[in-house]
């Protein structure tokens, strides 16, 4: 039996940790209102770009001059996955179910026999992923310091992957993040960026597009930019995924840290009664022998 | 008169979405306007400003770094990589423009992209100094 000392100690220390979850809970609904406004005003950009490039790659029939990001280099051998996670912890199954899916990709492509490269993009997925695929992991890219992500962040690491691109290091990327349903529903996603995935214009335009300058001359631009905007997307998408699934991991924590003090406060009330009791019973009992 | 839809989108926010007149282009071969029903077309853009004409002919001015335009039959998309209202300008947001700029000048040899990011100065330099006046 714990002293009353011991229990108030006990109640102390979880109101303490309670105060803490909720402060955090707090921090994080506010992170994301700021992230999910983020995610949305970035989002008709990113739809324009798939309209535009719909359009463009509809009219053009794919042949040796097509550019290799929209073609692909013509092999399957090399995969390369990018993996985006959160940099930091405490926010419920968040990054491990993003490392999960990419464990699972990644197990079946080895099965396969491809070789397999991983770039991570945030601490979390690396320290998770590190364990298994040591020697996959070829570059971490910490996004630490950064507060706000912005086009920048998204454009370095786009070059990255570029540049290994051109270099002829891998022939497929696939990129891995959480794409924000809601506050309580994150979607781990694995999405194909090289080559570029293009959905079909729904309606071919009849009209004939005039280009200026030359139609390939443009592709061979905007297919670079595409790639760029998809991982800003992606960025953006799990910047506010991660502070929905903090927030609602630390509402959790709360409610806990609720329960366990109600449960310690009713023990500490009972021993204390009954330390009363027999103290009673003790002078009670004492006045009668005299 | 006439007018047709345009809309102006940077990677962060839509900038501009309304029924316009007429809209003044940096096309990366030259200065262009669109009016309504101009040819369906698509067109890289360079570093300059991009004049709005909402009606009164005297519209917004907006400076966009690289990006496209597409024209179709519902109207005008600019994708611009960036977009800096004329309101929003001020010397030290122009200053850093102009520092980046120069930065990626110097870290190229490409000598294409060597000309471009040049080019890019000359027009930041010069939107610069129209500020001054």
């Amino acid at each position: 039996m714990p002293s009353l000392k011991d229990l108030r100690n006990r109640i102390a220390s979880v109101k303490a940790t309670q105060k803490i979850t909720k402060a955090m809970q707090m921090v994080a609904a506010a992170k994301l209102r700021r992230a999910q406004t983020a995610a949305e005003a970035a989002r008709p950009y990113a739809e324009r770009m798939a309209t535009v490039l719909g359009n463009l790659a509809s009219g053009i029939t794919v042949g040796p001059e097509t550019p290799r990001l929209l073609a692909g280099t013509g092999a399957d051998r090399i995969h390369l996955l990018i993996v985006c996670t959160a940099e930091r912890g405490l926010c419920g199954a968040f990054n491990s179910s993003i490392a999960r899916l990419t464990r699972e990709h990644a197990n079946r492509l080895l099965a396969e026999g491809k070789t397999v490269k991983i770039i991570c993009v945030g601490k979390k997925g690396y320290d998770i992923l590190r364990r298994q695929f040591a020697e996959q992991i070829i570059e971490f890219v910490d996004l630490r310091a950064v507060r706000q992500i912005g086009f920048e962040q998204a454009d370095m690491i786009a070059q990255k992957i570029l540049g290994r691109f051109e270099a002829g290091e891998f022939d497929v990327a696939t990129l891995f993040y959480s794409r924000f349903r809601s506050v309580i529903a994150q979607i781990p996603t694995a999405q194909q960026i090289i080559p570029a995935q293009i959905e079909a214009a729904g309606t071919p335009s009849e009209a004939v597009y005039e280009y200026e300058p030359e139609e390939g001359e443009i592709l061979a631009t905007l297919l670079p930019r595409n790639l760029t905007v998809q991982i800003f997307r992606a960025l953006l998408e799990n910047a506010a995924s991660e502070q929905g699934a903090r927030m609602s991991a630390m509402d959790n924590a709360t409610r806990n840290a609720g329960e366990m003090i109600k449960k310690q406060t009713m023990t500490y009330n009972r021993s204390r009664q009954a330390m009363i009791t027999k103290e009673l019973i003790e002078i009670i009992s004492g006045a009668e022998a005299l | 008169m006439a007018t047709f839809n345009f809309e102006l989108v940077s990677p962060e926010r839509v900038l501009f979405s309304d029924a316009v007149d007429a809209v003044v282009l940096p096309a990366s071969e030259g200065d262009m306007t669109v009016l309504p029903g101009h040819a369906p077309m698509m067109t890289t853009l360079k570093t300059g400003f991009l004049i709005i004409g909402n009606g009164s002919g005297n519209g917004k001015r907006v400076l966009v770094r690289g990006g496209f335009a597409d024209i179709n039959q519902n109207g005008l998309t600019v994708l611009a990589e960036r977009a800096l209202p004329a309101e929003e300008l001020t010397q030290e947001v122009l200053d850093k423009e102009i520092l980046q700029a120069e930065m990626l000048w110097d870290s190229t040899t490409d000598p294409a992209a060597k000309h471009a990011a040049e080019a890019t100065l000359a027009q930041l330099r010069e939107a610069k100094a129209a500020l001054n006046y």
